[in-house]
């Protein structure tokens, strides 16, 4: 295997070195402790804040609330994934931003078809039970 | 565990008794005959005393050449068995006429459709496809071998792990009755209370982790191991077609693995997420399974579109003609795969909103189809082509296909599929693409790769007699299931009432006669072509005028396949290399770095099929033991540092000196 991983490295070491020669060359970002605890805090108050909304009785709409709340949580995902996981459009060729493009794009298909699909089905297909549970249908 | 009250178990063997041997005179003539000639195949094994070969240079082996050689003879292996299948079904269709019952009980018969489906699908086409990618992507690119060649020989071992449970079922126990897709609630545990179904769901779940696993390393080699020079555009197409075949893999097979397991809470623990009552939803199985079932039809026909791109490019001596618009039109393809899939069940009670929307993508996914069949055409328009075996294949796939796809596009329209759903027309639709489309590409691949693969060529007289009872085969076995499934026959049906559809049946089977002769053609051509090896030999590497890396080396290539790294200033690297006299490179070797063979892959593949068969039938003890023994075997695989070795320059020079004799010899 080292073999393989050292026939890759090479290629990898000269595209950077192409590039950008003074870069360490296994292509990946490692964060910093600034970075880190950028991530940190931005995470705390990313989580504070909706849950003091929540703790202090919500909005006047709830949707708003919940609105908000995930809203939080989205942009926390990015948080983590910037700031922990380090996902940037450089590291690897973009390959890593690449793939978790590919990657949302294929889970709101997968998602939102299947919701649209069962819902638009149960519409479809259940008002005939409820009748037959008033005792119309027959 | 939540096991049925009313399933007799014991502690030693679960639900295993002497009940579970079919009472079957054809299973049992199976049987019979399969005992005899695997005695007879280990006999051999001993007499010739193959097994320290076997097991050193085979089956331990990382090397990913011989790895996707021992996809290929699997697939083989089990296309018999599923061709099998399919001849009893055409049989028992033609003759259950006029009060005949034909010869197969429905409980029979019913396993037999079943297993017919999962083996073409999962274990012939499926490692046909992954052992071919296995063969040539690293070799087109450039590599030594893929990025992680363990994971490489563990996928390998699991995909035969599942094979072996799906075959065990056919003598303990029995098949899912229920079609190859295992739609609950007649896969749930009220309707299917015995084995089958359990044989189904760990045979599929031990294979899809090979799968899943080869999908992510070749996935991996592609985009990290291409020889410098090589950009994104500078690829092959058969690599392209792979990275996007692999994604795909990497992206849909979860989903598979996922609606899987969570039949197998219903059916183990009593949970109901696919029932009728308790608030389960069937549909969702049939939405979810088909999420990876749509996106599964692409994973097998995007490298065959590769091959034939390869094919023709190569016996029109040409360049490809719109290398970039293939790109897009696969890359097009893998995405519009995931848009389509709910036209499998328009008839499911969905809206006109729904299913106007998933017909309309269905007929859009026809359009980058079409532009590759053009970008083919164009290639060979005005060219000198060469009508070996591989270019016969790829214009009997052209011609096939499109009426194939043609009929795809008719049952995409959601009126017309009310009319066709579950009737033999998609039957007919569904082997016209697949036999059409990949088989008939895996042939081309076959005759294609197999000099750089043995190096020797196959006999072409025996090629075309499988090539015409093939493809003419094909045709009488399947027209006949258009005309019935536009007459209203439907699928997996044991028996029949009108005498007026029996001709077509037997018209169906005399098809698939013929069919079988193909076969048998087949199998005789390689064993002719073994035997005259002589005449048929390949001293050059590159048989074929190829235009791709992996006819720079010799056949069979080395086990290192490039002495030194290609470098690539183009699109189809080995054939600017031809044109501007490059020489093959003679400066100092060095030693060459290699993984070395390790026969984990077999033991962690074998404890997954003890552990899936003591699942299937509740011997709950050995299904602990067996997977503790693979988490350990694991572990105990990530202390082993002796994983690789070097391959000292001497030897890599004396392979290189017999390579400029054997090349002087052959007058290059």
């Amino acid at each position: 295997m080292a073999s393989i991983e050292a026939q890759g490295d090479k290629h990898r070491a000269e595209r950077h070195a192409e590039r950008h020669g003074d870069h360490h060359d296994d292509g990946h970002d490692h964060g910093s402790v600034r970075s880190y605890l950028t991530g940190f805090v931005l995470s705390v108050i990313l989580t504070a804040i909706p849950f003091a909304i929540v703790m202090a009785g919500g909005f006047e709409s709830r949707f708003l609330t919940a609105a908000v709340v995930v809203g939080m949580a989205i942009v926390q995902i990015l948080v983590h994934m910037v700031y922990f996981l380090h996902m940037n459009t450089r590291s690897d060729e973009g390959w890593t931003m690449m793939a978790l493009i590919f990657t949302v794009v294929i889970l709101v298909i997968v998602l939102a078809g299947s919701l649209w699909v069962m819902f638009n089905m149960n519409t479809n297909m259940m008002p005939q039970m409820n009748h037959e549970a008033l005792g119309l249908g027959s | 565990m939540a096991v049925p009250s009313n399933i007799e178990t014991t502690f030693l063997l679960g639900r295993l008794d002497w009940n579970a041997i079919p009472q079957d005179p054809i299973v049992w003539a199976t049987g019979v005959v399969v005992v005899i000639g695997g005695a007879g195949l280990l006999w051999m094994l001993h007499k010739y005393r193959l097994w320290s070969y076997l097991w050193h240079e085979w089956f331990t082996t990382v090397d990913h050449k011989k790895i996707g050689i021992m996809y290929v003879v699997l697939a083989l292996v089990m296309f018999v068995r599923g061709f099998a299948d399919a001849i009893m079904m055409r049989l028992q269709q033609a003759i259950a006429f006029g009060g005949s019952e034909g010869y197969l009980n429905s409980h029979h018969y019913d396993q037999i459709f079943s297993a017919h489906g999962v083996i073409m699908i999962f274990f012939v086409a499926m490692p046909f496809v992954t052992g071919l990618m296995n063969y040539v992507v690293p070799l087109q690119i450039g590599a030594r071998d893929v990025s992680f060649p363990f994971l490489n020989n563990l996928s390998f071992w699991m995909t035969v792990g599942g094979a072996v449970l799906t075959m065990a079922s056919l003598f303990v126990g029995e098949f899912a009755q229920t079609g190859w897709l295992a739609f609950p609630p007649l896969s749930g545990l009220g309707s299917s209370p015995y084995v089958g179904v359990d044989y189904y769901i760990w045979g599929l779940q031990v294979a899809g982790v090979g799968t899943t696993l080869s999908g992510i390393n070749l996935l991996v080699t592609i985009i990290k191991m291409r020889a410098p020079g090589m950009t994104m555009m500078r690829m092959p197409i058969f690599t392209w077609t792979s990275l996007c075949t692999n994604i795909l893999i990497v992206a849909s097979f979860p989903v598979l693995t996922a609606t899987l397991v969570l039949l197998t809470l219903d059916r183990y623990v009593g949970t109901n997420f696919f029932t009728n009552d308790l608030g389960g939803n069937a549909m969702m199985y049939v939405n979810l399974i088909w999420i990876w079932g749509h996106p599964e039809v692409y994973i097998l026909i995007l490298p065959l579109f590769g091959v034939y791109s390869e094919v023709v490019a190569t016996f029109t001596g040409k360049r490809l003609f719109g290398y970039t618009s293939m790109v897009y039109a696969t890359v097009c393809i893998t995405i519009l795969s995931y848009l389509v899939w709910l036209h499998h069940f328009f008839t499911m009670g969905s809206g006109a909103s729904v299913n106007s929307f998933f017909g309309i993508t269905t007929m859009i996914i026809s359009v980058p189809t079409g532009a590759k069949i053009f970008n083919w055409l164009f290639t060979m328009y005005r060219s000198r082509i060469r009508f070996e075996l591989p270019m016969m294949w790829t214009i009997a796939f052209m011609l096939t296909f499109v009426i194939g796809g043609m009929t795809g596009v008719l049952l995409a329209v959601p009126p017309a599929d009310f009319v066709l759903h579950n009737s033999l027309f998609l039957v007919a639709h569904f082997h016209n693409v697949i036999i059409g489309g990949v088989l008939f590409g895996l042939f081309a691949a076959v005759y294609y790769w197999w000099p750089k693969a043995f190096g020797f060529r196959l006999d072409p007289w025996w090629g075309k007699v499988s090539f015409w009872f093939w493809v003419v085969g094909f045709w009488v076995a399947f027209a006949p299931l258009y005309i019935l499934g536009l007459m209203g026959v439907t699928r997996r049906v044991r028996v029949f009432d009108d005498p007026s559809l029996q001709i077509w049946f037997v018209i169906a089977a005399f098809g698939a006669v013929l069919i079988a002769i193909g076969i048998a053609a087949m199998f005789i051509q390689f064993g002719v072509s073994i035997a005259r090896r002589d005449q048929l030999r390949d001293e050059t590497g590159d048989p074929w005028d190829g235009r791709t890396l992996e006819w720079a080396t010799s056949s069979p290539p080395p086990a290192y396949n490039f002495a030194f790294t290609p470098v690539s200033h183009g699109l189809d690297t080995w054939w600017d290399m031809k044109r501007y006299g490059q020489t093959r490179p003679r400066a100092t070797y060095v030693p060459i770095h290699m993984p070395r063979n390790t026969g984990t892959g077999v033991i962690i593949a074998g404890l997954s099929t003890i552990c899936g068969f003591a699942l299937v039938w509740y011997i709950w003890w050995l299904a602990a033991l067996s997977f503790a023994g693979i988490v350990i075997a694991s572990i105990i695989h990530t202390f082993n540092y002796a994983r690789d070795y070097h391959i000292p320059a001497e030897e890599v020079r004396a392979t290189e000196d017999a390579r400029d004799r054997q090349l002087a010899s052959a007058g290059v």
